[in-house]
């Protein structure tokens, strides 16, 4: 959208939020380190305080960069039958996928796996990093809309699963061993997760403003 | 507790999607956009239900195809073979480990078809202005978004056992239509999950209490 959010002229009110799941209109109260504020109607999390989520957000970030770098660029699981011996990254797992014509399904678990995770992490960073500078990059307020809205897409942990199951499956044929990026994936998780929970958009949009 | 319940719709105000800044907009604005991020502002997700309605039946079709069709061939020594979803938990359950077909079927068989009745259900009663308990619905409907990409599980399983399962001489595994299907199906239910709008749900509660009454 436009760049200029400036037009003053409407009334707004930061010391009121309605519930984003019932539209309860409710008056936001100070709370303490950690507190999170639910919807006295339908219960829902409104805002949370969480102290220096930037900071937080940034470490677990930069943590995840390099845990999905490993994760890409290493072999995920491998299989040994009478000395043959076949190994599979995320990348090989695409291209498998595509060349035996199951372009969608390929899609598919590329943006899931791959692509969105990714973008997540560099666009979180490309935002992080200045702000905690006091600074703002340029763009900050569409990447940080787009965050929020490609999130549901990325599904490291259901594809950790998968991989499981995959390997049990296999257990009974032949000898699998678990390669670099299998323990990668499985650190990521957490780090994701929590990069994801000290998150706080209210401080961000806090910070955005006061820059602006 | 006898505070007023009043939602911001009631009093004309908006509240932004993405940073939750609550605005008033003058009347006669076709586009309004949040002062703070610049984000299209609606009261309600616009034509929410025929949206989700939308995702929802085309999901319904194709849930018939990806649960029929196989999702994998498997081909070796001892000949080829293919599974659907279901004969891929069998097979899991017959070759003892029962606590991982467990969690296949609830992912790829009891959360997909829930996730279709769940979505069916909420957007007939938002239809039908509903009265009845409607943070249990609240409820219905979270559970229904957080829990739906579980459904990409076999996806995943297919997607690897292709990739290692490259032994030319021994076996190969092949991704079958059934697969499209599926990955299709939990794409379209998360669509109409993230399409529907939890606040039609309360809306027809005008200024009453949702948990303390039942409908009439």
């Amino acid at each position: 959208m436009s760049s200029s959010p400036h037009h003053s002229t409407r009334l707004n009110f930061p010391s009121l939020i309605a519930c984003h799941d019932c539209d309860l209109l409710q008056r936001r109260v100070l709370l303490h380190a950690g507190e999170v504020a639910r919807c006295r109607r339908c219960g829902a999390a409104l805002y949370r305080n969480l102290p220096n989520s930037i900071d937080r957000a940034l470490a677990y970030t930069l943590a995840a960069l390099v845990l999905i770098l490993i994760a890409n660029a290493y072999p995920i699981v491998g299989l040994e039958v009478s000395g043959n011996r076949q190994m599979a990254s995320l990348y090989g797992t695409l291209h498998a996928l595509w060349v035996e014509g199951r372009e969608e399904v390929a899609l598919l678990v590329g943006v899931t796996t791959m692509v969105t995770p990714i973008i997540q992490i560099v666009l979180m960073l490309y935002v992080l990093i200045p702000l905690r500078l006091n600074r703002m990059a340029q763009g900050t307020i569409p990447v940080l809309r787009f965050l929020s809205t490609v999130s549901p897409w990325s599904m490291m942990e259901v594809f950790l699963l998968g991989i499981l199951v995959a390997l049990v499956k296999l257990e009974h044929l032949a000898h699998v061993e678990t390669g670099t990026a299998m323990w990668a994936f499985a650190a990521l998780i957490p780090v994701l997760i929590a990069a994801g929970r000290v998150f706080n958009p209210d401080e961000i949009w806090e910070k955005v403003r006061a820059l602006s | 507790m006898s505070r007023p319940v009043v939602t911001a719709a009631q009093l004309g105000l908006y509240s932004c999607h993405t940073c939750n800044l609550v605005t008033q907009a003058k009347r006669g604005h076709r586009e309004v956009v949040c002062p703070r991020c610049g984000h299209h502002l609606h009261m309600r997700k616009p034509d929410s239900i025929a949206r989700a309605w939308a995702f929802l039946l085309a999901g319904y079709i194709l849930y018939i195809p990806a649960n029929v069709m196989p999702i994998m061939h498997t081909s070796s020594l001892f000949g080829a073979q293919s599974d659907t979803i279901m004969s891929g938990v069998i097979y899991l359950w017959h070759s003892g480990s029962w606590h991982l077909a467990l969690i296949v079927f609830i992912a790829s068989i009891l959360v997909p078809s829930a996730k279709l009745l769940g979505m069916t259900f909420l957007l007939i009663s938002v239809q039908r202005r509903s009265l009845w308990d409607p943070l249990q619905r609240t409820r219905m409907y979270r559970i229904i978004e957080q829990v739906g990409r579980w459904s990409m599980l076999d996806i995943f399983v297919v997607a690897i056992l292709v990739a290692l399962v490259q032994l030319q001489s021994l076996a190969t595994i092949r991704a079958g239509f059934g697969a499209v299907a599926f990955g299709a199906v939990v794409v379209l239910t998360m669509f109409a999950a993230m399409e529907f709008d939890p606040k039609l749900i309360w809306d027809p509660q005008g200024g009453r209490n949702g948990s303390s009454i039942v409908g009439h």
